[in-house]
């Protein structure tokens, strides 16, 4: 297929048809409600469903319903409208429900701004809402990335039964770049019936499903954590994924960054190499699991002097980064919010000023 | 070799739309290209604008500073960013709206009357017709018979606005040939 200039926010939404989601919930919000525009059109072309709830906190339980009775279905939103759904979204993940959730993020906290941000990574990572639960969460880097990433989040969502997320920002959701649909990323839905509430005269059985969350039994609900822990370790195993950038050879330094800051990143290490410096760059693609093993590895080489997480927060995936080190290298900070994003020449300062040091 | 140019305006000028023109024409010619709006709360009732990246290999950096070139619409536009413009850049300014001009010797100014050219044509809203063809031919950042293609498929839903869009297209090349 040809390649379409589209926006990130629609190339998201058109992902979600090519595939094979049927079910939209969303309530707008800046910077991501052209996806609920274009899906507002385009789901009725497919005999699909498009809905707008009254509120972000409605949609998480539209999903929640969706999602029990095994259908594919995905919201998008941006960081106030996560908020609200997070409840939603700690339900689906203690009922083990496959469901899709794209935050467009904006700065924060509270209703922030509407500039792009990267302010939601311990949101995505580390919880959001309540109980022991992870989200798989996937950080596109441009429009082409969205799409590919939308359209693996939902066979992803039906293997680990649980929620993924993608967590992308403003300028992704915003900008347009020349994108594909690979039809290669489609994956047929799997199989639900013995766990969807998808009807028993559908499926021939006479066995209920059910669908739940609570579970007052101390040693059930144990077990009930065992099973998804048991699936958060297999995708540590099995879905970490990352780009590493120029570390092919010796680097003075080590950046770690991901989405539009890493495109940031790379043109600084592009134009740092053409004066004679060489600087490496690990690019987590899956901000959960996280690539530890290769930032420490790449970390690790003897001619890296520095390690620098860059995010567009305030020091949120640093601690992922220092984690991921073990003690065998510091690493420092560098970062801003609030929606204005350093170029590559202030990437580069900064780190030509590091290495002075 | 990359090449960024900003376009600049109040909403309702049709900035948006001749940079997605532009992007459209790039794209079809084979570069890389990214198309990056302005989405903030400035764009709410005072200037828009829209950067446009072209190059021959995979574009990094969406965060762009100091674009090659400018088409400003409006004063405030050119006053703004007339000055990040790099050095040999071409700054296409809107005469009819702006009487002032960019102060710098070290760029190339392009002077499109748009409105007034588009007024004569029959309609001002053709003005972003004529100062994209007249931008692209100064520039030379994309193929002119492309992008000419490119504006016949934007109306191919409004057939009847075809040929004066295509007319508003000669004129802003004309005008380029003239400076």
């Amino acid at each position: 297929m040809a390649k379409v200039l589209m926006k990130g926010n629609e190339a998201i939404g058109e992902a979600a048809i090519r595939a094979g989601c049927l079910n939209y919930f969303a309530y707008p919000i800046t910077p991501q409600s052209e996806v609920a525009e274009y899906l507002a059109k385009r789901m009725p072309e497919v005999n699909g469903v498009f809905l707008q709830g009254e509120s972000e906190v409605a949609v998480g339980y539209m999903i929640f319903g969706a999602a029990a009775c095994g259908e594919r279905v995905m919201t998008t939103s941006s960081s106030p409208g996560v908020s609200l759904m997070s409840e939603a979204i700690s339900y689906i993940a203690g009922a083990r429900c496959p469901a899709v959730f794209v935050n467009i993020v904006r700065g924060g906290p509270g209703l922030g701004g509407i500039l792009p941000s990267q302010g939601d990574y311990f949101q995505a990572t580390k919880g959001g809402g309540h109980g022991d639960y992870h989200l798989l969460v996937m950080a596109p880097d441009g429009v082409q990335e969205a799409v590919e990433m939308t359209m693996m989040a939902f066979p992803l969502a039906e293997k680990y039964r649980g929620p993924v997320m993608i967590l992308g920002d403003g300028l992704i959701g915003q900008m347009m770049e020349p994108v594909e649909f690979p039809d290669n990323l489609y994956v047929p839905p799997s199989n639900k019936d013995d766990w969807a509430t998808n009807g028993m005269d559908k499926r021939g059985s006479t066995k209920k499903n059910i669908v739940k969350s609570l579970y007052l039994d101390p040693k059930v609900l144990n077990q009930n954590n065992l099973t998804l822990k048991a699936q958060y370790d297999q995708m540590k195993r099995e879905e970490i994924r990352f780009e590493a950038y120029n570390t092919d050879g010796d680097y003075q330094a080590l950046i770690v960054s991901y989405g539009t800051m890493s495109r940031v990143c790379k043109t600084a290490i592009d134009n740092m190499k053409a004066q004679g410096l060489e600087i490496g760059m690990i690019r987590p693609k899956t901000l959960f699991p996280f690539p530890e093993k290769a930032i420490h590895d790449a970390a690790s080489k003897e001619s890296c002097k520095r390690v620098v997480s860059i995010e567009m927060s305030m020091g949120q995936m640093i601690e992922d980064v220092e984690r991921s080190l073990k003690g065998k290298r510091e690493v420092t900070w560098f970062g801003q919010c609030g929606g204005d994003i350093y170029t590559p020449e202030e990437v580069a300062e900064h780190i030509i000023s590091l290495l002075k040091n | 070799m990359q090449k960024e140019v900003m376009f600049a305006g109040f909403g309702g000028q049709g900035i948006l739309l001749s940079a997605k023109l532009l992007a459209y024409a790039a794209m079809k010619q084979g570069s890389q290209v990214m198309w990056i709006p302005s989405y903030g709360p400035e764009m709410r009732g005072g200037t828009a604008y829209c950067t446009v990246v072209v190059s021959d290999r995979l574009i990094g950096s969406p965060i762009i500073k100091n674009p090659a070139h400018l088409v400003a619409m409006n004063r405030p536009s050119l006053e703004k960013f007339a000055p990040v413009v790099k050095k040999d850049g071409v700054v296409l300014i809107n005469s009819s709206l702006i009487p002032v001009r960019s102060g710098r010797d070290d760029i190339q100014e392009l002077i499109v009357p748009a409105n007034e050219a588009a007024v004569t044509l029959g309609s001002v809203k053709c003005a972003n017709i004529i100062a994209v063809s007249a931008f692209a031919a100064k520039s030379k950042m994309v193929d002119i018979e492309i992008l000419r293609k490119c504006v016949q498929e934007e109306f191919s839903s409004k057939p009847k606005l075809i040929p004066i869009n295509m007319q508003a297209f000669d004129e802003g090349l004309k005008i380029a040939a003239a400076s």
